[in-house]
């Protein structure tokens, strides 16, 4: 389907098209910096493509232009996905897709800081992960990763022009004869930061709200406070090496990092791992999910207010851990699956452990589900509060629960089914509104789906080896290390040079607990990753926070935060 | 009070004494015991509210500390706050600082003074008994206020500006609850009230006719917004404000915020149950045995019950939770009021 | 008269006098060691900017106001509560309900006037 997309595109635009290619499923065009506009215009209107879900930049510093940016479009409703690719020599600007789609801010502006390309016509262009203070642009292939930076001065997200800028809107809005409300300076507002650190945030980022009295008029969100540079730490490690630091990304589904990111690098290879191994990966990956759902579920009732749900529901987090524990010898930071496989196979008993563990989930999910679902307070609460329309969210770039609570039944596993999601059957629960209540039901009930899909992964479960028969990826076994010649070469090699990924690149994708979490990997053939973009799904979910709470209260505010679970972990990276 | 001069005349060395010599000092002993018991609910108080929470949660709260069902827990959290680093922020008005926690403890404190713990048995047997309950109680809206003004603290200001808010609009539903009672006693005194409710479970003010019934709700709901806890924990909303209008204090001021909440919180169950359900008289006529017993007895069944609403709700938003107040308590506590004088006059009852 | 009231205030001392003795035990047993960062005021992390003495939101005035209106009116209601038994029991209840009735009526007006104007409306 998205061949002809690409064919209807070389039809319409000819030799502006400059070239196009299809490398393992991912079509993508390259057109130039003066078409871009033009191009993802007609993408977005005549194409359906309403999503723009990532935007990535490459460095290529021996080509004439330097730079590389890749738009990753996709299509709701016409379900087809492409790339454009744009070239950028160096301190020359692309113009903006701020435009066209929302979430092109946040992904331009972390382009910006990461590489230093400038965009033309961004209305904000500032760092968004390194801090204000920094130098350099830390993905640029010349950056001297040994090179550290103090950086320690906080930044006012409000300037006092901003301050007074939103005074007079203020009054401008509510300058209705005979009102109780009299005229607001702009000493009259108040900025308050919502985080770093505060009860509310659950990881490291900052709102400073701007409020009058209890009403947010403006809020400016700053992050980047645990950013690692995962993209570089992984240019600087072997593709096996990179496993453990995905597990860092959303720490509460590390198992949904690990699976996704191991079937991102298969595809580089064309290959997909045996049936075991697909297996133990959708039971692994649903009872993250199902964690990641309780976490959030959790959290956000407890900012509501509602602290007794968190016990009902955390118990049986704490039962699964001890599970996925006694499975991989870790909570949170699993390493479990591996590229061609898994690390090892399930443990004997795990099946019928797994089976009682949901049952108690089952129970949880019903007693929460009582308590809060017809709860005149926790409705008031939460109905309407953050709400957000389907065709607005797909233009923030919203994915998963978030998109699904506005009433869209878009699932990765049912509309690009991998690791064999296909043969199961499960629905895809929707809200109507998009607001707090919609994505904390949705994401209950994920979690009975989720236990549906496990349920009969385990009935069906199939028997044979874990690990793809690969020599490019797949350790030997020890007899043959120990026993033949090409054994040890073959475990040598593996080990000191790296999973050698043929050169070319990909975009592996899948549903993860927050949304669409994709690696965009390029390899060059040295056994590194040349490149290695993540698409966290929270990110450009938390870039429309603040149109969500504007006008609200604080208290909105909270609850709405709580809602879109936001990760810091990936969202930093 | 007159019990407990009579027990003092009866003491050898107090035989002599005048009696304004023996009221005083009975007055005296009855406010250190006013003030040891008031410590020392707080203290049972959050050893109970964790276990409540605990049991309600599915868990065991604390197990550890004094060995039965960490009995003393509390008691260790207490002799460690004595030793923790007393904080003044320097940005802080530093008299009102200091001066807030008192503030919010001697308000709660006083009104305890009007509790009718059983026939004859009151700190101070005042005409006013119930007026200057709710007179004293509200100081602590006072010590709320300069707590978060003084911290100079974002947090605390908007605990203290909605705690302000909060508290003095539900004292009206509060006092305006207790009205109908007032009717039917035809005195302010907390004897008196008592005493009016005697002969069963039947003769309780909570029973005694429709509006009454609705009054007594009204009351309870009222009574926990005015002790500042969930549902209507709007001065801390812990994940909102932070810790409200006490983020910057530490240690024993801290202490003195904590101490205050949960004597409040006896104290406003007390009222209920001296009001509204009988006070020290038990359920069936003839069983009163033990009227200081049966009084606490009650009061901790309604603290369970806060502290059962406490666990099980969210939390309202400050609109809703001001809508609750004056768009609907403030009008049904007003129609308590007529229905139940007109029920008094439709119905000949007098007393 | 008020003698009745001796009680208050001694209670009032002793517990003035008990909280001076936690707070002096505090004082000896705590450590004290200040420092600039621990003193500061706590915003998040990120230190605090503007002042907190700005004009505050107008609703929590006015409904100040409204209390200080509510709390009057209860406390007019409290002597007339007082005496309703006993005007019941002299034959003169019909008035005093017809009276309290009106005074209520007068109360309510101005109640209606205020909800019909938003005024108890937060936002």
């Amino acid at each position: 389907m998205s061949q002809q997309l690409v064919e209807r595109l070389q039809r319409e635009f000819g030799d502006r098209i400059l070239a196009a290619t299809g490398m393992h499923g991912d079509e993508s065009v390259t057109v130039s910096r003066q078409d871009l506009p033009l191009v993802l215009a007609h993408l977005r209107d005549q194409e359906g493509c309403e999503q723009l879900s990532d935007i990535v930049g490459v460095d290529h510093p021996e080509r004439a232009a330097r730079f590389e940016v890749v738009y990753l479009l996709r299509s709701y409703s016409k379900r087809h996905r492409i790339q454009v690719s744009v070239d950028a020599p160096e301190d020359e600007p692309v113009p903006t897709a701020c435009g066209l789609y929302r979430s092109a801010n946040w992904h331009e502006r972390e382009v910006y800081d990461l590489f230093g390309i400038p965009f033309s016509g961004h209305p904000d262009l500032r760092r968004i992960l390194c801090h204000h203070q920094f130098e350099g642009h830390a993905l640029r292939k010349d950056y001297p990763i040994e090179q550290g930076q103090e950086c320690t001065r906080p930044e006012n997200l409000f300037s006092d022009e901003d301050i007074a800028h939103a005074a007079r809107r203020a009054n401008e809005m509510s300058s209705s004869p005979g009102a109780v409300v009299d005229e607001l300076h702009p000493s009259d507002l108040l900025t308050i930061n919502l985080g770093p650190s505060h009860p509310a945030t659950h990881g490291a980022l900052r709102a400073e709200c701007l409020l009058d009295g209890e009403t947010i008029l403006d809020a400016r969100t700053e992050i980047g406070y645990i950013h690692r540079c995962f993209e570089k730490e992984a240019e600087d490690h072997t593709w096996a090496q990179v496993m453990p630091y995905t597990d860092r990304l959303n720490y509460c589904s590390a198992m949904l990092n690990n699976s996704i990111y191991a079937m991102a690098v298969e595809k580089m290879f064309g290959v997909e791992a045996t049936p075991r191994a697909q297996a133990i990966r959708v039971i692994v990956s649903e009872l993250s999910r199902i964690i990641d759902h309780l976490v959030c579920v959790c959290t956000n009732l407890v900012d509501l207010g509602a602290l007794t749900n968190y016990w009902y529901l955390y118990n049986v987090r704490e039962s699964i851990y001890q599970s996925l524990e006694k499975l991989c010898g870790s909570r949170l930071t699993t390493n479990y699956a591996r590229i061609g496989g898994m690390s090892h196979d399930l443990y004997d008993g795990f099946e019928d452990e797994i089976r009682v563990k949901l049952q108690e989930l089952e129970q949880g999910v019903t007693d929460v589900t009582k308590l809060v679902a017809r709860n005149r307070i926790f409705l008031d609460r939460t109905v309407g509060v953050g709400a957000i329309s389907t065709a607005d969210a797909l233009n923030w770039g919203y994915t998963g629960p978030c998109l699904r609570a506005t009433g869209l039944a878009w699932d990765l596993r049912k509309e690009a089914p991998y690791s064999g999601y296909d043969q199961y059957e499960f629905d895809i629960p929707t809200g109507t509104n998009g607001d707090t209540q919609d994505r904390i039901m949705v994401r209950m009930a994920e979690m009975v789906q989720s236990r549906r899909i496990i349920e009969q992964v385990l009935q069906k479960i199939p028997g044979g080896p874990v690990d793809l028969d690969d020599p490019r990826m797949v350790l030997p076994p020890k007899a043959q290390v120990y026993g033949s010649i090409e054994g040890v070469m073959n475990q040598f090699k593996l080990i000191f040079e790296g999973i050698q990924v043929p050169a070319g690149r990909g975009y592996g994708f899948g549903e993860g607990a927050n949304g669409e979490l994709g690696f965009y990997c390029i390899s060059d053939g040295t056994g590194h990753p040349y490149r290695m973009k993540v698409r966290p799904p929270c990110f450009p979910i938390f870039s429309s926070f603040t149109s969500l709470v504007q006008g609200r209260m604080l208290p909105d505010a909270i609850a709405t935060l709580g809602s879109l679970n936001i990760i810091a972990g990936e969202l930093d990276r | 009070m007159d019990i407990l001069t009579a027990l003092l005349q009866g003491l050898p060395g107090f035989g002599g004494m005048s009696d304004q010599g023996l009221f005083i000092t009975g007055a005296a002993v009855m406010a250190t015991l006013m003030f040891t018991v008031m410590a020392l609910c707080a203290i049972v108080f959050t050893w109970m509210e964790r276990k409540v929470a605990g049991f309600i949660q599915s868990r065991y709260g604390p197990m550890r500390t004094g060995r039965w069902h960490g009995w003393a827990q509390a008691v260790a959290d207490m002799l460690k706050i004595l030793g923790k680093e007393d904080i003044i922020p320097a940005e802080a008005d530093k008299g009102l600082f200091v001066f807030a926690p008192l503030v919010v403890l001697l308000g709660s404190l006083l009104a305890w003074v009007a509790v009718p713990w059983a026939p004859g048995f009151v700190a101070a047997d005042l005409d006013l008994g119930l007026f200057f309950i709710f007179a004293a109680s509200s100081m602590v809206v006072i010590g709320i206020l300069m707590a978060g003004w003084a911290s100079n603290n974002k947090w605390a200001l908007y605990g203290a500006a909605r705690g302000a808010a909060q508290m003095v609009s539900y004292e009206i539903p509060l006092a305006l609850a207790t009205i109908p009672v007032i009717m039917h006693v035809g005195s302010l005194n907390t004897q008196d009230i008592v005493i009016a409710q005697q002969g069963g479970i039947w003769h309780w003010f909570i029973l005694r006719d429709p509006f009454l019934f609705v009054a007594f709700w009204m009351y309870f709901i009222a009574s926990i917004a005015e002790t500042n806890r969930g549902p209507f924990d709007m001065p801390e909303t812990e994940s909102e404000l932070v810790a409200g209008y006490h983020t910057e204090y530490t240690g024993m001021r801290f202490a003195f915020f904590f101490l205050a909440e949960y004597a409040n919180l006896f104290l406003v169950s007390l009222i209920a149950v001296f009001v509204f359900l009988g006070g020290w008289w038990s359920p069936i006529p003839g069983l009163d045995f033990a009227p200081a017993l049966t009084f606490v007895i009650k009061g901790i069944l309604m603290v369970f019950l806060n502290m059962w609403v406490r666990w099980t709700l969210p939390r309202v938003r400050v609109d809703q939770l001001m809508y609750l107040c004056w768009k609907v308590m403030i009008p049904v506590t007003l129609l308590c009021i007529v229905g139940s004088g007109i029920l008094m006059i439709t119905s000949g009852a007098v007393g | 008269m008020f003698e009745r009231f001796i009680p208050v205030l001694l209670v009032l001392g002793v517990a003035g006098a008990f909280s001076g003795v936690f707070l002096a035990i505090s004082f000896l047993l705590g450590p004290r060691r200040p420092d600039a960062l621990k003193d500061s005021t706590y915003e998040c992390g990120i230190p605090a900017r503007g002042s907190i003495q700005i004009r505050f939101f107008v609703r929590f005035f006015l409904v100040a106001l409204f209390f200080l209106l509510f709390d009057l009116e209860a406390v007019f209601l409290y002597p007339w509560v007082v005496l309703y038994k006993g005007l019941l029991a002299s034959g003169a209840g019909g008035f005093a309900l017809t009276e309290m009735g009106v005074f209520l009526l007068v109360l309510l007006t101005g109640f209606l006037y205020v909800w019909k104007k938003g005024g108890l409306e937060w936002q």
